[in-house]
């Protein structure tokens, strides 16, 4: 692998920064813990979502099917298999079922994959309690001795794999594939890329760490119930983060995850009853005042300062 | 027997509901996910009206269609209509405006929450039975079932006998062709999107008389509409009408036959059927 002159700063930076969010845990004020796990998870769905959706301008609305799947996985299991093992479980459910869902809609065009992706956490829903309702369960409680800390860590962990692996994509011909089909699919595949095989991988991809997201938050819940663990607002959240941020580069879904969450904190104490409101008009500022995001605002800004001083 | 009527009957407010996103979708090209909320404030209207008025579901709509066209108009003009100039490409739109839609439902649920409470709410209104071919069925559904029925023939005659019909077709088949004859097609779409939130709000009175909603039941009914409408092909009034009527009898048979819990699933089933077999709708044509 050949790295540029540009990536070694970078990938220092990053790793100092990972340092930093893993000591979180020392400062020991159970609030700070509280947030930070909400910015861990959501930061590693909101990357993961837009390693698929920001190059291609799919949007994906079944986060909370494949998160609910992994949260499952552990419930049913976890008195008979290790952790460690269930969370790989669930990931492999998870890139199971965004396989599948990726071959039945990926091949059409882009609108009938947002709608198959917007009931799909419903129609899992449906089916698990369907099934419960067979075998005569409700719910169940996941009663485990993993704390809060071990849960935050292992979710930097994991965002820091997610990094790295968008990282990679990026670098490699399949994120290259990807931009093209983003920019124009016809000429993608007139250019020789199969287009389906892409968007199934990556899709996949994102299916994957959510699933595994929700197995690792699992025992944070100890009841699980299917409206608890398929609540679709967790797949609106992680859009409106994504894109918040800004979709279009590695980190920038990082950056919305941050302010919406402390945003997300605040409403959710103060007015509980108007979260609906909130995701409708967040969803309106992004589509008409921020429609690259916070990414896009810096960027601008940048230009413009480059542009004073004379570079441009 | 009886399955395959009660089918019937709800797949007749299905028809209405999707036929009013048709429009939306196949002429206007906004892809309407806000389209569940306006079936939900229609039925809010109607229930309203008939618990402090006693009007009837069955006149009600006539006070709601011109209120909801022009306010669906407005939507199309202030807010949609920026999108779909700064939109280069089809994909850019739908993009753009299924995040605004999306932006506008939630905005709507959060409106009617804060307005009605999250209360689910029902009234009696002609629950009688009636008897059909040995079996009874409630009169409200009955009537639901006719009423739709009405309102599809006539936007179905409109749309192929009236002159406006006719541009309303040229602008769902080719925008750019439509601009060249002298349709003015951003006053057509918005014309279009306008009457297609009437029809589903008028849709959502009709349903409101025997079905129990609430302030976030709207997103199930977006999805059930856009499901028939892949079915039945963007823009084909006929293919809407079968593909619901369709819907509805399956959804009867799963909730009967096996857990009223799976509508939505049996819903998904046929959806993923059309998509791998037939993803240009029922009577659709393949496209190039």
């Amino acid at each position: 692998m050949n790295l540029s002159r540009d990536d070694i700063p970078a990938l220092a930076f990053s790793a100092l920064l990972l340092g930093l969010a893993a000591m979180l845990p020392l400062t020991g004020s159970s609030y700070w813990m509280g947030i930070g796990l909400s910015i861990a998870m959501f930061t590693v769905l909101s990357t993961s979502w837009a390693l698929f959706s920001g190059p291609t301008h799919y949007i994906s609305l079944a986060t909370a099917a494949f998160f609910g799947l992994g949260t499952y996985t552990v419930g049913l299991g976890f008195e008979s298999l290790p952790f460690w093992l269930l969370i790989i479980i669930a990931a492999a459910i998870g890139a199971a079922l965004a396989g599948i869902v990726g071959l039945a809609t990926l091949r059409l065009s882009g609108v009938y994959f947002v709608i198959f992706t917007l009931g799909l956490a419903e129609l899992v829903r449906q089916l698990t309690t369907w099934v419960q309702n067979l075998t005569g369960q409700r719910g169940f409680y996941v009663l485990t001795d993993i704390g809060e800390t071990e849960i935050y860590l292992m979710l930097v962990g994991l965002a820091a794999l997610v990094f790295l692996t968008g990282w990679l994509i990026g670098r490699s011909r399949l994120g290259f594939a990807l931009r093209i089909i983003g920019d124009d699919e016809e000429v993608a595949r007139h250019s020789g890329i199969n287009t389906a095989r892409a968007k199934v991988l990556l899709f996949m991809v994102s299916g994957l760490v959510a699933a595994a997201t929700g197995a690792i938050l699992a025992p944070r819940y100890v009841y699980i119930e299917p409206s608890l663990a398929f609540s679709p607002i967790l797949s609106f959240q992680v859009v409106i983060m994504a894109l918040l941020g800004g979709p279009g580069r590695l980190w920038g879904p990082l950056v919305g995850v941050i302010p919406f969450t402390f945003l997300w904190e605040a409403i959710s104490s103060s007015f509980p009853n108007q979260t609906t409101l909130v995701l409708g008009i967040a969803f309106l500022v992004i589509v008409y005042a921020l429609p690259r995001g916070f990414v896009g605002l810096i960027e601008d800004g940048r230009h413009r300062l480059r542009a004073r001083e004379g570079y441009a | 027997m009886y399955i395959i009527i009660t089918g019937l009957l709800l797949g007749g407010s299905y028809a209405l509901i999707a036929m009013g996103l048709n429009l939306q979708y196949g002429v206007a090209r906004i892809m309407n996910l806000a389209n569940g909320e306006m079936l939900v404030a229609g039925g809010f209207v109607a229930f309203w009206l008939y618990t402090t008025a006693e009007l009837s579901p069955f006149l009600s709509i006539f006070l709601l269609a011109p209120v909801v066209f022009a306010l669906n108009w407005l939507i199309y003009r202030i807010m949609l209509l920026p999108l779909v100039r700064r939109a280069k490409t089809r994909g850019q739109l739908e993009v753009d405006s299924i995040l605004a839609t999306f932006g506008l439902s939630f905005v709507a649920v959060g409106l009617m929450l804060a307005v009605f409470g999250g209360d689910y709410f029902s009234y009696s209104y002609l629950a009688r039975s009636v008897p059909i071919a040995g079996d009874t069925f409630a009169l409200n559904r009955v009537s639901a079932f006719i009423g739709a029925a009405i309102l599809c023939g006539l936007v179905y005659l409109w749309l192929n006998r009236s002159r406006v019909g006719l541009s309303l077709r040229a602008v769902a088949v080719a925008p750019e062709s439509a601009r060249l004859v002298g349709i003015d097609v951003a006053q057509r779409s918005a014309l279009a999107f306008g009457l297609g939130g009437a029809i589903t709000a008028m849709g959502g009175a009709l349903v409101s008389s025997y079905l129990t909603l609430d302030a976030s039941t709207g997103v199930i009914f977006t999805l059930k509409a856009l499901i028939v409408v892949i079915m039945g092909g963007v823009g084909d009034v006929r293919g809407t009408i079968v593909a619901a009527l369709m819907l509805g009898i399956l959804e009867t048979f799963v909730a009967t036959v096996i857990d009223p819990g799976l509508t939505l699933a049996a819903a998904y089933g046929l959806f993923i059927l059309i998509l791998l077999f037939r993803p240009q709708g029922l009577f659709g044509r393949a496209s190039a």
